[in-house]
């Protein structure tokens, strides 16, 4: 396993930021640690880089136990989500950083920072200085300073956090294609559940300090390991006893069958690829249900008419 | 905030006037007064024994006391923004002292400290160290008395950058002497720079501390400062006036120098 922790806690003063969090990240993966902000992640990243020292549990990177290494040591890259570019130094002596300091010939140096900026397309900006490049070109160049030391494990915390959404879009995809041709293993905080789906072989869900679930994007999504889980990977109505995804939900003007449930539309709203209909249900509560245009349409739906749902496959039982 | 074209102009007059008044007026006429008796009465005034010792222990001072308060100020605004220790606070409110402190109670300070019946100088002395009287007592009192400057620059920019920069150099694999090096001075360094200008106008030109624990012994512990007032109180006005403008000279070219390096146009 690239990196391993098992039963590491850390606490701030009375707040336990990490309670006991057991993991394994395999080798080459690409790992998301997803959870809502104070749920202990960016910690763990923090203590797997040794930028925190824990409590007490273990952790190994490599196979190697790591408390006792100091960050220098720990074979790691780490990404900030403010960057933390030297603001006084080049793109290029931004890039060259960890190899200057080791003390590499400076032919090597200047070969491996044209092939890093080649890498992370910022062939043309190594004399630009930090503030003179856009929020996404400089988390590049943070990715390819951090990279150029040939670290074991790659942490980004937060990595495009502070940056516009179509950027953001942007750059996730172009890490996950950074991440499939070089294969280095990574280990990516975030508290946005797309971004984590969109990226992630592995997705870690973390609330308050605890691991709520560990599975591939789609194991998480389809079966949420609580209630919890299934409503923050994704919008839910409640139905009854049971949590239903919106999309899941069906809608017909007739009730064929038992186990429709009757409601009474309050709201259309067209957001172009889907239609959300928000509904008041017979018995009491909300509930929305995802359509699609063509279904919309051929429904005919309009404010207080009533109509019968009905559920494709229940996804969590509520407790 | 906006200010109309009129109210700004009149801001303007009433800086500059205020500034003309209290500094532009009264350093000027020390030069005017210097050079009013001919270039060749300034050279003698400034090349006599008692004026070139005064210059050298001057800048010897205050090159001694940039040096240490330098060193102790980075070390000291590292420890009050980066450190953990408990009782930081103190060490914040005991660098303040020298700023509330009037130096001519600095002065008597050291001389209870290591003077002849000083507890400490009793020691000294009986190994054959004079504090008092002599220019180790001197380089102390310039030291306490501009002591807060360096500190008090660094702090807020230490503060500023924060540790993001740091942590990124140290999983880079930089060591913590690597880091300091490469990534937290170059970040303070103007700062720094302007910290070392004012303690070094401070150093040049402290007059009350050095006064007191100097003896004041021409050509031997009389510092620019002590010599423009020994010449005032001769009655020797035009050598005080060539003394005054020689320190005031070295000031300004201290502040040129750092404002013409500086590319930082919040200093200009």
């Amino acid at each position: 396993m690239a990196i391993s922790l098992h039963d590491v806690h850390k606490s701030f003063g009375p707040f336990k930021a990490v309670d006991g969090v057991s993991l394994a990240v395999a080798e080459g993966s690409l790992t998301a640690l997803l959870g809502p902000s104070g749920s202990g992640k960016s910690t763990l990243l923090r203590l797997i880089a040794g930028l925190e020292q824990p409590d007490r549990g273990e952790i190994a990177i490599g196979g190697d136990p790591a408390l006792a290494v100091p960050p220098q040591r720990r074979g790691i890259g780490f990404v900030f989500q403010h960057y933390a570019a030297f603001k006084h130094m080049s793109v290029r002596d931004n890039v060259a950083f960890g190899l200057a300091v080791r003390r590499r010939p400076k032919a090597e140096i200047r070969e491996r920072v044209e092939e890093l900026l080649a890498i992370v397309g910022l062939s043309g900006y190594a004399d630009r200085y930090p503030s003179q490049l856009s929020g996404g070109q400089r988390q590049r160049m943070a990715l390819a300073r951090a990279l150029a030391v040939k670290p074991r494990v790659l942490l980004l915390d937060e990595p495009f956090g502070a940056l516009d959404a179509n950027v953001r879009a942007e750059l996730r995809t172009w890490l996950r294609g950074l991440h499939d041709d070089l294969g280095v293993t990574t280990l990516m905080v975030t508290h946005d559940q797309e971004e984590a789906m969109e990226v992630a072989d592995q997705v870690v869900i973390l609330r308050s300090g605890r691991v709520e679930q560990i599975g591939p994007p789609r194991e998480v999504y389809q079966r949420p390991a609580n209630d919890w889980v299934m409503g923050f990977l994704g919008p839910v109505s409640r139905i009854g006893e049971r949590l239903v995804r919106p999309h899941d939900v069906s809608l017909a003007l007739e009730p064929d069958g038992d186990a429709a449930v009757e409601a009474m539309v309050s709201r259309v709203v067209h957001l172009g690829s889907q239609v959300r209909v928000e509904l008041e249900l017979a018995g009491g509560g909300d509930a929305h249900a995802q359509l699609t245009p063509t279904e919309a349409d051929e429904l005919e739906l309009e404010r207080g008419d009533i109509v019968y749902l009905r559920h494709s496959p229940a996804t969590v039982l509520s407790a | 905030m906006t200010v109309t074209h009129p109210a700004r102009i009149g801001l303007r007059v009433i800086a500059l006037g205020y500034l003309s008044l209290l500094l532009v007026l009264p350093v000027g006429l020390v030069f005017e007064k210097t050079f009013a008796q001919g270039l060749s009465a300034v050279w003698a005034s400034l090349t006599t024994p008692a004026a070139i010792s005064a210059f050298w222990l001057t800048v010897e001072i205050a090159a001694i006391a940039v040096v240490a308060n330098t060193v102790f100020g980075v070390v000291c605004a590292l420890a009050l923004v980066r450190g953990r220790a408990r009782g930081r606070w103190l060490l914040d409110v005991l660098i303040e002292v020298p700023f509330v402190i009037s130096p001519v109670i600095v002065g008597l300070s050291l001389i209870l400290v290591y003077g002849t019946t000083g507890w400490f100088g009793k020691w000294l002395i009986g190994h054959g160290i004079t504090v008092i009287f002599s220019p180790p007592g001197m380089i102390l009192a310039t030291v306490f008395v501009s002591l807060p400057f360096v500190v008090r620059e660094v702090a807020p920019v230490l503060r500023e950058i924060g540790t993001e920069q740091e942590q990124a150099a140290a999983t880079l694999g930089a060591s913590r002497l690597q880091t300091f090096a490469r990534v937290t001075l170059p970040s303070i360094r103007w700062g720094l720079a302007y910290g070392v200008v004012l303690t070094t106008a401070r150093a040049l030109g402290e007059f009350g501390a050095v006064l007191i624990v100097s003896g004041n012994i021409s050509g031997k512990t009389q510092t620019l400062p002590l010599l423009v007032e020994t010449r005032f109180y001769n009655f020797d006005n035009a050598g005080a006036y060539t003394a005054g403008a020689l320190l005031a000279a070295i000031s300004i070219c201290v502040l040129l120098v750092m404002t013409a390096t500086a590319p930082d146009k919040r200093r200009l």
